[in-house]
């Protein structure tokens, strides 16, 4: 029996943990580094209709125990992404699940209905939370009711179930889970960045070209455990948790907070192969902790 | 390859102001494949601060496992990374990126190498292996003061060196440009590494001779997967953009729009 297999729609996880979309491109760089087939599944970068180059530089920031990003979506389009990143994934034994971004919601649907097809997408992740692009991402994530109109037109042409990714940019975030809950998502991915400056302490001006960037790291950890956790109690959907994940004590936290799997961000470009070190680690921290399988820990904070 | 290694610490020491040498050993060193390649280094165990920090190489030693770098301690992370001794480990990535091409000058060929600044390191190791196989290298350097200069002896034996400084504390006064102008033009490339506006202008004065650029830019992961480290391309690149940390750092002048 594998001790860390995890079931959720569309996937068959052989573990619960997975690189989250914008950190790990297409997977060809760090395919260079290990086997991407040990990797529960792979979130690839975000894809929109249309190649874009993507915001000014400097695109990034360190700040306490985080960074700020603001890189805009940079991506090479749908036809690329089908041509050339797909195909190239498919070498490997590991479940898809492409991020869907856009300015309206006939790019999203239009991107959803081809990429969906794609024989190693097992599932689409909608990026509605996307705080670095001009035009659509986090304007669809803010409000309860456009994002469920999204949410519905994806899934009406989607061949693959439908995650939706949550920002942390809003006063509460179960409303917005309700609302694509509603419209018939699959499942929740949560959280992405959240907004915010780091001013250069010489001019005072924003170090990052755009102003404003996507805060991720261990900082923001706290609300990411904290929003999964309310998240759980208000949807019947599967989450998958994220936000400052760098350790296997973080997976543990997250699923106990509700989440049923992992997706680990920022800190794959401070430690390049820290999934698969993850992933090894998991079963010695199961011993540890009494538990025979993963998905006893699912939620087990509630149940105290 | 790219190997995530603890690198063991051999020497410190502040060679300027504000300016460190470090020397390190292990199984990293045997992957470097050409100068101007660079590492990304962990400073601290904590997450505090959280990113690696790119740093050129600046000398080889294959027989020793053994690198050198060359820093300037100015940012949180490289002060952190200045109070290493000798004896401690540090987790280095590496080596990253494509360096400079030794095998584009022939033996007997002049060849003139220009730095700024925390520019200069890379340029230390690409003279030993070009003076090794016979090329000539003119070095001229640019600091900002006299008490930032670093490393002049040490390429004076390896050929002609020139310093200039912005405040005409040492050598000539002004910028590496200044000193060129005195360069005789017959040599047959350049490599350069430094501040951006330097770049433009060494590229500017040699619009019709080879040369090659090594590019700076703030970097999250160094390997080629985030995007933050890219600059937009020339009309006549065949690629739209490129990525400082895996296309470069060194590229074909013309390459990188300036």
């Amino acid at each position: 029996m594998n001790r860390l297999a995890i079931e959720l729609p569309g996937l068959q996880l052989k573990n619960p943990i997975m690189p989250a979309s914008g950190c790990f491109g297409f997977g060809k760089e760090y395919g260079r580094l290990y086997d991407l087939s040990k990797l529960g599944a792979i979130m690839i970068k975000a894809t929109t209709l249309e190649t874009r180059f993507g915001n000014p530089t400097p695109r990034v920031a360190e700040t306490p125990a985080g960074m700020l990003n603001a890189i805009g979506l940079q991506n090479p389009g749908l036809t690329g992404v089908m041509e050339n990143e797909l195909p190239w994934l498919e070498q490997f034994d590991v479940p898809i699940i492409a991020n869907v971004a856009g300015t309206e919601t006939e790019d999203y649907v239009e991107v959803a209905k081809v990429i969906s097809t794609a024989p190693n997408v097992h599932a689409l992740e909608l990026n509605i939370s996307c705080p670095n692009v001009k035009a659509g991402g986090i304007t669809f994530g803010t409000d309860p009711e456009i994002a469920k109109e999204l949410t519905s037109a994806v899934k009406a042409v989607s061949k693959v179930p439908v995650y939706v990714k949550l920002s942390p940019n809003v006063t509460n975030v179960t409303e917005i889970a309700k609302a694509v809950e509603a419209g018939g998502a699959d499942g929740i991915t949560m959280i992405n960045t959240l907004v915010g400056m780091r001013l250069d302490e010489k001019t005072g001006r924003p170090v990052i070209a755009n102003g404003t960037g996507g805060l991720s790291g261990p900082a923001v950890k706290p609300v990411a455990i904290r929003m999964v956790y309310e998240v759980y109690k208000a949807v019947n959907i599967p989450i998958i948790g994220m936000g400052g994940v760098s350790e296997v004590t973080d997976v543990i936290d997250f699923l106990s907070a509700g989440a049923s799997a992992v997706a680990v961000g920022t800190a794959n470009f401070v430690n390049p192969f820290v999934c698969p070190t993850i992933i090894d680690q998991l079963p010695a921290k199961l011993d540890e902790l009494g538990v025979n399988h993963i998905s006893e820990l699912i939620g087990r904070s509630h149940r105290l | 390859m790219i190997l995530q290694d603890r690198m063991v610490v051999q020497s410190q020491q502040q060679i300027a102001q504000d300016i460190f040498e470090m020397k390190l050993t292990g199984n990293l060193v045997g992957e470097i494949t050409s100068p101007g390649q660079f590492v990304h280094i962990r400073v601290a165990d904590s997450f505090e601060p959280l990113l690696r920090r790119p740093i050129s190489i600046a000398a080889i030693d294959q027989a020793a496992k053994e690198m050198t770098i060359i820093y300037r301690a100015e940012g949180r992370g490289t002060k952190v990374l200045s109070e290493k001794r000798s004896g401690d480990t540090v987790d280095v990535l590496g080596p990253l990126g494509n360096g400079f091409p030794v095998d584009e000058a022939m033996p007997g060929e002049t060849v003139v190498l220009v730095g700024g600044g925390i520019g200069v390191p890379p340029l230390y190791e690409l003279s030993k292996q070009l003076t090794a196989k016979g090329v000539t290298c003119i070095h001229v350097l640019g600091f900002q003061t006299e008490t930032v200069v670093f490393y002049e002896e040490q390429f004076m034996q390896l050929g002609e060196t020139y310093i200039a400084t912005v405040d005409s504390t040492r050598g000539t006064a002004g910028f590496v440009t200044d000193v060129l102008q005195t360069v005789d033009a017959n040599f047959s490339m350049y490599f350069s590494c430094g501040p951006m506006l330097m770049l433009q202008a060494v590229q500017q004065m040699y619009p019709n001779k080879k040369g090659y650029l090594s590019f700076e830019e703030r970097m999250g992961c160094g390997i080629g997967a985030c995007f933050a480290c890219v600059c937009q391309t020339t009309e006549n690149s065949s690629k739209d953009y490129v990525k400082v940390c895996s296309d470069g750092p060194v590229f074909p002048a013309g390459v990188v729009a300036l």
